[in-house]
């Protein structure tokens, strides 16, 4: 009899079985579940923008945003303080435009290089050597730029001082350097090969080739790739701060002690501002400052390489 | 009529390719730079920070003086901070992963998601240290913890995280998903014991590289206001502590020429900590990760 009636057990009865045995329906609950992880990341830019708004406008109680945007001193330690932001913008200027003299070139050269000339070997062993300089903590870099690129520019030019924008600026271009290479190499082996083939028929020789072929092809990630590491550049904190200095300034001297809008913040943080102090609040004003310029160098990196794509 | 002017072109070619042979020259030498820099970096440290590299340096406190000063709490500290962002960063960035690629349709609230996660990735590391200063120092009143410091960490890593994650999951052949359904198990069910499972040594490789950059980022652990100097170890993640780029950040800005040697001793240690994991994700992507 026992085994008559298992026979009759049909599988959609064991399957009405376990289907009502399960107390919580996981194809109802994990969509939503991981839907609210998701939404974490959206949380965190909102979380973002709210706590530099909020406490960008305590700041803006106590100093005029006129003031902010148009004095030309950022000297929020003196005792007659004033918070011009000027002064930490043309530090963070300097240093990208510096780090984009270095990193612009080598690293266009260095992705040409890898897409078209290098064999595979070479690629296959030069790539991951780019990825080990693209790792490197930020740390590292300032200990580096501090205690061997500046006594080296030093030697050279005896009137760069022990903190300078030359150095900092340098080393970041070191730093940002691996990322416009690997991107831009990217953009560049994607460019078909048929179309190389096109120019080399019509008697063109591979640097004709690259040149008047292939990165018109690719310009819309190469430019994308170069606006990203220089948004990059413009965020760095450790090497600033480390070889930088803390004196901020308007003059287009690279050879003296800068101020960057990052180092502004490490500085204050570092030290013992106190919770509610208008410096406490200064490093939002300066944080929001600097986000917004990082946006919108993403953003339009984004752009480009959207809009002005070539399919193939 | 001649098309071309054949001695023309013969009396240009030698020179286009002189031009051609000395630019490849410039574009191999451009390439060097970056080999040039990384050698001297490593001698340069190596050499400075091996004196000072003994078995005291890794068993003793931070100090004043440099004979004695060791990297003991800023190591433990930074593997105390790995404890708090692995999991909190995994959790978040794999479901994120599995959300985008699985579940989510393609609609506005998607392509917000993802053009927002994007624009995370790039947003200034010290940013997040303003975020986590607000949020979790002071709105939720953890403190300079390992926790608050954590958080801040994972969701300063949570993009490379996501992008890992997504990308192995995406790897995952069509085949196995639809083989999977065919044997009556449901979505959650096939994305569970399916997908995942195939997915994770990608996943794994990716989340590895996310805690090596975790492990070497400074900027946001400033702001938040981890201490540079401490001589006790951390009993809980409510603790306060240091990490070792806090620890390097410190003694590479003191004047003294002796803490230069004891900061290249700490980033020794550091770069020894940071090859080592990305060897086993090297590891992990060769062994484990299957081609379909």
């Amino acid at each position: 009899m026992e085994l008559r009636k298992t026979e009759t057990y049909s599988v959609q009865q064991m399957i009405l079985e376990k289907k009502s045995k399960k107390k919580i329906n996981m194809e109802k609950v994990m969509p939503k579940l991981l839907f609210l992880t998701a939404a974490i990341s959206v949380f965190t830019t909102i979380g973002i923008i709210l706590t530099l708004i909020f406490e960008t406008f305590i700041f803006f109680d106590r100093v005029s945003i006129v003031e902010f945007f148009t004095e030309a001193k950022w000297l929020p330690f003196a005792t007659a303080p004033s918070y011009g932001i000027m002064p930490l913008i043309v530090g963070t200027l300097k240093i990208t435009v510096i780090a984009a003299v270095v990193a612009v070139p080598v690293g266009l050269a260095t992705a040409i290089f890898l897409s078209e000339y290098a064999s595979e070997k070479t690629r296959r062993i030069i790539k991951p050597i780019l990825e080990v300089l693209a790792g490197i903590p930020t740390i590292v870099y300032g200990f580096f730029a501090l205690t061997f690129v500046t006594p080296v520019l030093r030697d050279l030019f005896p009137s760069l001082d022990m903190f300078n924008a030359l150095s900092p600026g340098i080393v970041v271009g070191i730093m940002i350097m691996p990322m416009i290479a690997s991107l831009s190499e990217d953009a560049l082996v994607s460019v078909p090969k048929s179309i190389r083939e096109g120019a080399y028929a019509l008697g063109a020789t591979k640097l004709e080739t690259t040149i008047k072929v292939v990165l018109p092809a690719a310009i819309s990630g190469i430019v994308a790739s170069i606006v990203l590491a220089l948004s990059r550049a413009i965020g760095e904190t450790m090497i600033v701060s480390v070889a930088g200095g803390s004196t901020p300034n308007m003059s287009m001297d690279v050879t003296s002690s800068i101020q960057t809008m990052t180092a502004y913040i490490v500085q204050v943080s570092s030290g013992d501002a106190g919770y509610g102090t208008t410096i406490y609040y200064s490093i939002y004003a300066v944080g929001m400052t600097l986000f917004v310029f990082t946006l919108v160098m993403n953003l339009l990196a984004q752009f480009i390489s959207r809009k002005f794509r070539e399919e193939y | 009529m001649k098309l071309i002017n054949k001695s023309h072109v013969a009396k240009k070619m030698p020179a286009r390719l002189a031009v051609n042979t000395i630019c490849k020259g410039l574009f191999f030498l451009a390439t060097l730079v970056g080999l040039l820099v990384l050698a001297i970096l490593f001698y340069r440290i190596f050499t400075q920070g091996i004196g000072s590299l003994n078995g005291d340096f890794l068993q003793n406190f931070a100090s004043r003086k440099p004979e004695e000063a060791g990297i003991k709490a800023a190591l433990i500290g930074s593997i105390w901070l790995m404890v708090v962002v692995a999991p909190v960063s995994l959790l978040l960035g794999v479901g994120t992963a599995i959300y985008l690629e699985e579940y989510a349709r393609k609609n506005w609230i998607t392509t917000f998601i993802k053009v927002n996660i994007s624009n995370l990735a790039g947003v200034p590391s010290i940013v997040f240290g303003l975020l986590g200063l607000t949020v979790f120092v002071r709105a939720l009143a953890l403190d300079r913890s390992i926790l608050a410091a954590g958080l801040t960490m994972s969701l300063l890593v949570l993009p490379v995280i996501i992008v890992a994650a997504q990308e192995a999951i995406r790897a995952v052949p069509r085949d196995l998903r639809e083989a999977s359904f065919g044997m009556g198990a449901t979505k959650w069910q096939t994305i569970l014991k399916v997908v995942l499972p195939a997915a994770i040594p990608g996943i794994l490789t990716g989340g590895i590289l996310a805690l090596s950059r975790a492990i070497g980022e400074t900027a946001p652990l400033v702001v938040v206001g981890i201490p540079m100097f401490i001589a006790f170890l951390p009993q809980t993640v409510m603790d306060t502590f240091t990490v070792l780029p806090m620890q390097i950040y410190n003694w590479t800005s003191r004047p003294q020429e002796e803490f230069q040697q004891v900061a290249a001793a700490g980033i020794i240690v550091l770069l020894i900590l940071l090859i080592f994991m990305n060897s086993i994700a090297v590891i992990i992507r060769n062994k484990f990760q299957k081609r379909y």
